[in-house]
């Protein structure tokens, strides 16, 4: 027996949380290092479990835990990871890490209780990446709700009670059905289990009706969180009114949560009902296609930035769904063998690409938002104008965090795009060519939207001739982010193998 | 293929390295430092030129040479998996790619040293962004040398969209430039188009790409190059044809957005807002022709490609655009009065005569007239920036009489706000400057007779000489349509001459426009030189019927066409043996009298008539445009007005593609949410719906719960009641009794056991607990990890240690509370 590197990663913000508790209220300085520091702990314990999974092959669980829990019931503590989620639990370390350092100057009104509640939403969501087990999954799944809830509610924008309550209500609403297909799926397994790779490999439901209402009752869990069209609007309200840190995190990881449970558990587990709806009632496709040029349509009308940015969060995420589609599809036509099924490794891999760079880039938009908010007290597109003059650093930082969004090569978001197309085009080329189009609604919205109304043009000088530029605590916020995106964006190889690994075995294991 | 590795092949990694160092280092470090700037992107750009004309250029003509044929690939470093497939990245040198190592660091050094003098280097009108500039041309370099090293597609496409991006930024590089006439457009926005239409054009190229990939599973060129791969792609039906065609058309549409192919031409005419080296540099020497260059890359699977698809009246789909954008853009060329405006749609055409070459097959002869044409048009260009620079003067010295008194206002000469506005760039206000600059003349002469085709002596003639032959045999339909076309160039650039530097000044800037200084210059006559000399690598070998290489003693006479030919061969592994139908292939040919008379005649007659018209009597000042005022008599002057506004394309463009696109983004999000406060879209409002449902069946629940459940309850309730006074005896003396007893234990256990360690703070509370439940934890792992013989010591120290720190803690509040009290 080994030490449990993931027991403590996963409850080492829980305890800094509970420490922060401990701290007299006035003491605001404390709290914030303390909060910080164990974000960072966090931080370099998911470095270590990263490169131990790369190291041991990444194809496999590694460092698992695996205790009984309530044996009544056959429920486990069961920790692991893999080349899949290893990455993720990291993204979740650093974007909470960089989250708390940004939030140090800017959050001044109860810091105690953001504090709180910002590592224990840490410790939910390495909860559900790190659960093996289906109730531990839901217990992290449903844990996570709650921070985000008061994050939203307490230190949002205007409308905050409306969007905190929508979020948690429509969330809710999802994660219910998903309880009683968990149940069902225990039901199911012989003999009883909520363990996730038995569970997958013994096909619940396999061939009855009952696997595509267990699939649907995933799915649409998933689908709201990810969020696919039509299951989107509580995110422009949610992200619009959440503080920035908290959008961040939004988007950066809550959305992943939905991705990962698809990848994780329904592909695995209900391949059958998924290709169903892929390719002979191809519902899911349409979403996903949807989701994309739907998506960046919605966004190239918006005039709220946050919105703007919100809303591109939902057609980013279409091609995590596409990705997904697409193995599906593999698996339904039979073609799993040779150059078809490095396609759809491919596809996949694009849609595992996406969780993480949309997490880094999108994390980093909004992180920007919140800096040029900070100072113009407006996010109206068009109050703005010409401040690439007036502040060149933020505009330098912007220009390479948007054309990542708009998938320019040479930077992270890339490749997910490419990856998605490539597995796309071979399996069900109509939806790569129509999603394709999203593409340039995308460089439409990025770069006119924003680059040319926020930052060409002329300066107004004299309403925003005080605007000064990123401070130092910005520009270490966003540097490691810039850094990942050009590094993967040329380098993709470190993030991509693991995640390949990981991908290829769950391919491998599809009945 | 060579397996061996070669070092000074393998300096082509270095290549694209340099530049990139200066791109990162400007922003980074030395912005303010212009001197340092400047220096640092020459300084990259050198050492690449220098690595590849010295080191990797000869290499690969002497390896060439040695064997005949050329198709090196560096050992690879690991880059991309996908299943079990792994992507590797390397190196790949054949000649294709080493004719375009030695033309593009040769024409960005040039350019980026005529860059310092453009950008007013050193005077008060430097630009404020001027290191900025530098960043964006280094980047720039960076991404037209990186498509160009590396062994595979995939980078290909990377690099080309770094390109785009840099055309983008440096297209809108004046980016808070107004006009005063709102129908300009201005630069930002012309970047802004720029990047979307060829984001239009690289889609069909990405789509391309992931299908050739999911098909072959490899992007290396050694991979689908292979016959075995082409074969399978030519055999495996996909959308009514083969697979080969859809993937080799689908990437040409790159070639359609990036070369500025009709329908998406649109966007290369407005580029030139853009500083004048940019539009030298990125919109006619490199970039645009890198979508040449991908057909070029390429063209094995154009050629075993259907050449029927899409095919007009015989004409394949790929010379088809090709030809009918070079007649199309030269007919616009004519009508067009800015000096770089004519120099665009004579770069649109251009593009179109190589792209209708290899069209039709001729692979050698677009790719040469791909070189010769970056010379010749980087020339031009530069040298109508020397005249755009010498106008901005001349009109700076008419306004404020010389330098001073305008210091610290940076680039004023392009800025739009001044007195009235003078567009320096309207060959209608210049006129005479041949005399008053000399250089400036010359260069632009040389590159304008290349672009004419001048005979013999210029290099354009004999490569569009290549073509016209290659389409004769070829394609006569293609022919024609071309020499139309060469005779047109020839008149517009007649025209271009005449009305630039012929006559007497027509403004009061023309009259003090001084010539340039010598860093552009300098760039201008080396360029000059390659214009006349590039052409001689080229001169066919059998030409005059004579056995030229046996007459002179030269093996290589034609060397270009050997070298450059033999591309192909090397791709295919040199066993060429396609067993595929409808493919293209270079036409076998002789040297004939016919196509060079006709081209070359066509060529002279445009410059002969441009030079009546324009020449003989140059234009005086507030006079029209003899062909408008020609065509007009004509009742033509509708053509001419349509050949000015560029056949309304943006027009069209701007009101069916733009219009609906925004039409519809608005309906959607209108569909979905909305902006409107307190109003929501269809998808939102069913969501809203349910939520009132919900809250709908809670009142009704409520209701329910209230009168009917309540009630009940409270029946149940008063039953209890009743029951309960019998028992209340009981409960009050026996119950009771025991709880105070407890209540009672406890309070003196408190008082007089627990008080010193209350402080009363919840917080010592919790931390005391928190330290508990770590040292607990702690222990836990410590029983469970550590060996036997280790545990026993180790538990007795904690407890020792716990309980030294609660005796700590107890001695520490009580010295509080006495502080207190006191």
């Amino acid at each position: 027996m080994y030490f449990p590197i993931l027991s403590v990663t996963l409850f080492a913000p829980l305890v800094g949380a509970l420490l922060i508790l401990t701290i007299p209220r006035e003491d605001v300085k404390t709290i914030r290092r303390l909060g910080t520091a164990f974000a960072f702990i966090s931080l370099i314990l998911a470095s270590i479990v990263w490169i131990g999974v790369v190291r041991a092959g990444a194809g496999t669980m590694q460092y698992e835990e695996n205790y009984p829990w309530i044996p009544a019931f056959n429920i486990h503590y069961y920790l692991g990871v893999d080349g899949l989620s290893a990455p993720m639990v990291w993204l979740t370390a650093l974007l909470t890490t960089l989250s708390l350092f940004y939030s140090a100057r800017t959050i001044q009104e109860r810091v105690k209780e953001y504090y709180f509640l910002f590592l224990v939403l840490e410790w939910s969501m390495l909860g559900v990446f790190l659960s093996l087990d289906l109730v531990l999954f839901y217990i992290f799944w449903e844990i996570e709700l709650v921070p985000m809830f008061l994050l939203i509610g307490v230190w949002g924008g205007k409308n905050r009670l409306y969007a905190a309550i929508k979020f948690f209500l429509y969330t809710m609403v999802g994660s219910v059905a998903m309880l009683l297909a968990i149940i069902g799926v225990y039901f199911q397994t012989d003999p009883h289990t909520f363990n996730i790779l038995e569970a997958a490999a013994a096909q619940p439901f396999r061939g009855t009706v009952w696997a595509n209402v267990a699939f649907w009752a995933f799915f649409i869990a998933f689908a709201i969180k990810v969020p696919a069209f039509p299951f989107h609007t509580w995110l422009p309200d949610a992200h619009t009114e959440a503080p920035t840190a908290g959008s961040v995190i939004l988007a950066g990881i809550l959305l992943k949560l939905g991705a990962y449970g698809i990848i994780r558990i329904v592909l695995p587990m209900f391949p059958e009902p998924f290709k169903y709806f892929v390719l002979d009632s191809p519902i899911i496709p349409v979403m996903a296609i949807a989701s994309i040029v739907y998506g960046a349509l919605v966004c190239m009308a918006q005039w709220d930035l946050k919105r703007l940015i919100a809303y591109s969060s939902v057609a980013h995420m279409g091609y995590v769904t596409l990705g997904l589609c697409t193995a599906a599809a593999a698996y339904g036509l039979g073609r799993l063998e040779g150059v078809d099924f490095n396609a759809a490794a491919s596809a996949v891999n694009g849609a595992a690409f996406q969780m993480f760079a949309h997490g880094i880039i999108t994390g980093g938009l909004f992180f920007l938002v919140g800096i040029i908010y900070e100072r113009a007290h407006t996010r109206d597109l068009k109050a703005f104008g010409g401040l690439a003059s007036q502040i060149p650093y933020y505009y330098g930082i912007m220009m390479v965090t948007g054309f990542a969004s708009l998938g320019l090569p040479g930077l992270a978001g890339f490749w997910s795009e490419f990856f998605v197309f490539r597995g796309t085009v071979h399996f069900i080329p109509l939806a790569a060519f129509i999603g394709v189009l999203g593409v340039v609604f995308t460089a439409a919205y990025i770069l006119w939207k924003v680059v040319q109304h926020v930052f060409l043009g002329e300066l107004d000088k004299e309403r925003w001739g005080k605007l000064t530029d990123m401070e130092w605590w910005e520009k270490v916020t966003m540097w490691p982010l810039v850094f990942i995106m050009v590094f993967l964006g040329f380098y993709p190889a470190p993030l991509l193998d693991s995640f390949n690994a990981a991908i290829t075995t769950i391919l491998q294991n599809l009945p | 293929m060579h397996t061996q590795s070669d070092f000074l092949l393998n300096l082509a990694w270095l290549i694209p390295l340099f530049p990139f160092l200066a791109f990162v280092a400007i922003p980074l470090g030395v912005y303010h430092n212009r001197k340092l700037s400047h220096s640092l992107a020459i300084g990259g750009i050198a050492i690449a030129c220098a690595l590849s004309l010295f080191f990797v250029f000869p290499r690969a003509v002497w390896l060439w040479a040695r064997d005949g044929r050329l198709a090196y690939e560096s050992p690879l470093i690991h880059w991309l998996s996908a299943g079990h497939e792994r992507f590797g990245l390397g190196i790949y040198i054949d000649p294709a790619t080493a004719i375009m190592l030695f033309m593009v660091p040769l024409v960005c050094l040039m350019i980026f040293i005529y860059s310092v003098g453009y950008m007013n280097f050193g005077t008060p009108q430097v630009d404020p962004r001027y290191s900025r500039f530098f960043a964006y041309i280094s980047l720039f370099a960076t991404g037209m040398l990186g498509m160009v090293v590396f062994n595979n597609l995939l980078t290909f496409f990377i690099f080309w969209e770094i390109m785009g991006t840099c055309s983008y930024l440096l297209i809108g590089f004046w980016y808070e430039k107004n006009y005063p006439d709102p129908k300009k457009i201005t630069p930002r926005q012309a970047g802004l188009k720029a990047f979307i239409v060829t984001k239009i054009g690289d889609l069909f190229f990405m789509l391309g790409l992931a299908l050739l990939y999911a098909e072959v599973g490899s992007l290396a060129y050694r991979d689908i190059f292979d016959p075995k791969t082409l074969e399978h792609l030519a055999h495996t039906p996909f959308l009514g044809t083969n697979m080969a065609t859809v993937i080799a058309l689908l990437l040409f549409g790159g070639t359609v957005g990036k070369s500025a192919q009709f329908p998406l031409h649109v966007w290369l005419p407005d580029a030139m807002e853009g500083p004048t080296p940019v539009s030298a540099l990125i919109h006619a020497a490199t970039m645009v022709s890198a979508g040449v260059f991908l057909v070029v890359r390429t063209f094995p699977l154009l050629q075993v490609a259907d050449s029927s698809v899409l095919a007009l009246g015989g004409i394949p789909f790929v010379a088809l655009i090709g030809a009918f954008t070079a007649i199309f853009a030269s007919v616009m060329a004519i009508a067009q009065d800015d000096v770089k405006g004519v120099l665009a749609f004579s770069t649109i055409s251009q593009l179109g005569y190589m792209v209708a070459a290899l069209g039709i097959g001729a692979y050698v002869a677009g790719a040469f007239h791909l070189i010769t044409h970056a010379f010749f048009k980087a020339l031009l260009f530069l040298s109508s920036g020397s005249v755009i620079h010498g106008m901005e003067h001349g009109h700076h010295h008419v306004h404020h009489g010389g330098h001073e008194g305008h210091k610290g206002e940076g680039h004023a000469g392009h800025e739009g706000h001044q007195e009235k506005w003078f567009n320096p760039n309207d060959m209608m206000n210049m006129g005479g400057l041949g005399k008053r600059m000399p250089r400036t003349f010359l260069a632009f002469l040389i590159g304008g007779l290349a672009l004419a085709g001048f005979p013999i002596i210029t290099a354009g003639f004999w490569s569009k000489d290549e073509i016209l032959a290659q389409a004769w045999s070829g394609n006569q339909v293609v022919f024609w349509i071309l020499a139309v076309a060469a005779g047109l160039t020839a008149f517009y650039t007649a025209r271009q001459l005449c009305l630039t530097f012929a006559g007497e000044p027509r403004t009061e800037a023309a009259k003090h426009a001084p010539e340039s200084v010598s860093s552009m210059t300098t760039p201008l006559l080396i360029l000059a030189a390659f214009a006349i000399c590039i052409g001689w690598v080229g001169i066919p070998d059998n030409v005059f019927n004579l056995d030229l290489p046996h007459a002179l003693g030269v093996k290589y006479i034609n060397w270009f066409h050997h070298f450059v030919g033999s591309t192909l061969e090397a791709a295919h592994g040199g066993e060429h043996s396609l067993r595929v139908t409808g493919h293209l292939a270079e036409a076998v040919h002789g040297f004939d009298w016919a196509p060079m008379l006709i081209g070359t005649g066509f060529g002279l007659t445009g410059l002969l008539l441009g030079y009546l018209v324009y020449g003989l009597k140059p234009l005086r000042a507030g006079e029209m445009d003899r062909l408008e005022a020609a065509m007009r008599k004509l009742y033509l002057g509708w053509l001419y007005k349509a050949m000015e506004n560029r056949f309304y394309f943006d027009w069209l463009y701007r009101n069916t593609f733009v219009w609906a696109s925004l039409r519809l983004a608005e309906v959607c999000d209108w569909f979905d949410y909305g902006q409107t406060p307190g109003k929501h879209g269809v998808v939102d409002g069913i969501v809203v719906a349910c939520g009132w449902l919900g809250r709908l069946l809670s009142t009704v629940f409520n209701w329910f719960d209230l009168y009917i459940v309540d009630g009940l309850v409270n029946l149940v309730g008063r039953l209890g009641r009743l029951l309960s006074v019998g028992l209340d005896i009981f409960d009050l003396q026996v119950v009771d009794g025991i709880v105070n007893g407890i209540g009672a234990a406890l309070k003196f256990i408190g008082r007089e056991m627990l008080r010193p360690i209350q402080s009363g703070r919840v917080q010592f509370y919790l931390l005391v607990a928190a330290i508990t439940a770590l040292v607990l934890v702690a222990a836990l792992f410590i029983t469970l990890y550590l060996p036997e013989h280790l545990l026993q010591p180790l538990l007795l120290g904690l407890l020792a240690l716990v309980i030294l720190l609660a005796f700590y803690f107890i001695l520490q509040s009580r010295k509080t509370e006495t502080d207190k009290t006191e």
